[in-house]
């Protein structure tokens, strides 16, 4: 796994009027990690994603892709989301094929029709929907609708593919096939990944990196003050593709239990000073109101 | 089969009514027999015309049809254009928004005369009309389902690698389209009664100019075959434009129902 920073997220705040949503996020993640963020609903989560997109800037604070501003949403950043990913226009083949055909100009598309064709359908047949090609999206199941997404966003090879609860609208079982497919793609590419999602066994198993945002936590500026969600806990974990009885294991239902009191539990709070924040990649900048009496 | 039903019932009704009136009186021009109008046809429709030479309904229909696709196919693109771009950019629809919404309060009807009196009688007033009458609400509704269409494709579109104009005309126009076609099929029924209206009032040729002619002459066995005529040449346009939603907008159809 290369070690290079590719995201960089400092002191990010961001606020709807006169609701703080995001409080001081600081955050980097290396290339070729499969970061799942997790966290209790109206913690933001998506708020970050939709940061880190672009979609909308944050209200002050920086981040950086690869050392550059992010600005609008643009090719680096890949994205999947619950629903509305695929344009229900075109065929299957077409909505892979629409990022090679958006680069190029009118006759230059004309001219290797066939070469971005063939090349659409090397990324189809990667998630195994080849057989599918002329089909439109509406003739698809909902899984099969997010892996038509997955390889739309990677024809682009972008830098990281931010993935929006993707597997959230799906049923159980296949969610769970899902999940295994995400994770043997994901060790192929070894691409990396921001994964989003409100399941916190969905992000213990997917992830080399589980992200806890929340709300729920306490520091020094007192009772009143306006608080938003912080990253509260952040754990490394080891990543062998693992069957899905792993979910069943006693560590891992440890480490759900551990991460369920930190983050979800609005009677357990945690003092700003005494997050877990083991994963190497993991650091804090505290203001001095938010540990005034916390030296640590 | 049950659908015949009524038509057959008010067919026989007017058979009925027409044979008992013939009865009495064997020249009736109110309520003409099927042969009656069978003649009237082959006069108006197979046989040119004494003073100049045309088959009057062949041409009537041509003028009619030419006048009438013309308004429709100008306000359909209009419509398009402006309703797309109202949608994709605030701007536009801070612009144009309130303007369009009150045209669309003006009774078209209402302004037939300032348009004879400032663009003609010729075409161009007759066009202007079926033009003015039906693009206010092909805007509005291109404009409405523009932004119904959910932001996540935009964005979706820009990490794609998608320009402002690739997502205006490769990735919302055609989605747009078949919606398009189905206003254009709910405003045609207004559009051939504002060609009526206008052919009615000022016209040399035209379905319209016909029926209105015939009337002072009580000529029942032209009116009703030209009204049979024109509600076909509707059902066949409307009939034309759902055959290509099926044929090239199937997705469409599916997400609709």
């Amino acid at each position: 796994m290369s070690s290079e920073t590719l995201l960089h997220i400092l002191d990010v705040y961001k606020s709807y009027g006169e609701k703080l949503i995001l409080d001081n996020i600081d955050l980097t993640v290396r290339s070729g990690e499969l970061c799942t963020l997790v966290g209790p609903s109206g913690a933001g989560k998506s708020t970050l994603l939709r940061l880190i997109l672009g979609q909308e800037p944050p209200s002050s604070g920086e981040l950086q892709l690869d050392g550059r501003p992010i600005g609008f949403p643009d090719p680096s950043r890949g994205i999947v989301f619950q629903r509305y990913s695929l344009f229900p226009h075109l065929t299957v083949l077409e909505n892979v094929a629409l990022g090679a055909n958006l680069a190029a100009g009118m006759l230059e598309r004309w001219r290797r029709r066939k070469e971005i064709q063939d090349h659409a359908m090397t990324y189809l047949e990667r998630v195994r929907l080849g057989a599918h090609a002329d089909k439109y999206p509406h003739e698809l199941s909902g899984g099969m609708q997010q892996r038509v997404a997955i390889a739309q966003s990677l024809i682009k090879r972008p830098r990281i593919l931010l993935m929006d609860e993707p597997f959230g609208a799906l049923d159980p079982d296949t969610r769970e096939q899902m999940q295994v497919f995400l994770l043997e793609l994901w060790d192929e590419t070894r691409m990396t990944v921001f994964f989003v999602t409100h399941d916190l066994e969905e992000a213990a198993y997917l992830g080399t990196r589980i992200l806890v945002l929340s709300q729920y936590y306490t520091d020094d500026r007192g009772d009143g003050a306006r608080r938003g969600a912080k990253v509260v806990a952040d754990y490394q974990l080891p990543r062998a593709v693992a069957s899905t009885a792993t979910k069943h294991s006693a560590g891992f239902l440890e480490l759900i239990e551990t991460i369920r009191l930190e983050g979800f539990s609005p009677a357990h709070l945690q003092d700003v000073g005494e997050f877990n924040l083991r994963h190497p990649d993991s650091f804090q900048t505290l203001t001095e109101a938010e540990r005034h009496s916390n030296p640590g | 089969m049950l659908a015949a039903l009524p038509f057959v019932l008010v067919l026989g009704l007017y058979l009925a009514a027409s044979d008992a009136r013939h009865r009495e009186n064997p020249s009736d021009k109110i309520l003409p027999s099927f042969s009656q109008m069978g003649k009237a046809v082959q006069r108006m429709a197979f046989t040119p015309d004494k003073r100049s030479g045309k088959y009057l309904m062949v041409n009537d229909t041509a003028v009619s049809l030419k006048r009438l696709l013309t308004g429709i196919v100008l306000a359909a693109a209009v419509g398009l254009l402006l309703g797309l771009n109202m949608g994709l950019f605030p701007g536009m629809s801070g612009t144009f928004n309130p303007f369009i919404t009150t045209i669309a309060m003006v009774p078209p009807l209402s302004i037939l005369p300032i348009l004879f009196i400032a663009l003609g009688v010729d075409e161009l007033a007759k066009v202007s009309l079926i033009f003015l009458g039906t693009f206010p609400v092909v805007t509005r509704d291109v404009y409405l389902a523009t932004r119904k269409i959910p932001r996540e494709q935009i964005t979706k579109a820009l990490t794609l690698g998608a320009s402002q104009l690739d997502i205006a005309y490769r990735i919302l126009l055609p989605q747009i389209l078949p919606r398009l076609i189905d206003t254009v099929r709910l405003t045609l029924g207004a559009a051939w009664l504002f060609l009526i209206a206008a052919e009615a009032i000022a016209s040399t040729d035209g379905l319209g100019y016909r029926i209105f002619l015939v009337r002072r002459y009580l000529a029942m066995d032209v009116i009703l075959p030209y009204v049979v005529w024109i509600t076909l040449l509707g059902f066949t346009m409307d009939w034309l434009l759902r055959a290509l939603l099926r044929r090239r907008f199937s997705w469409y159809l599916v997400e609709k129902d």
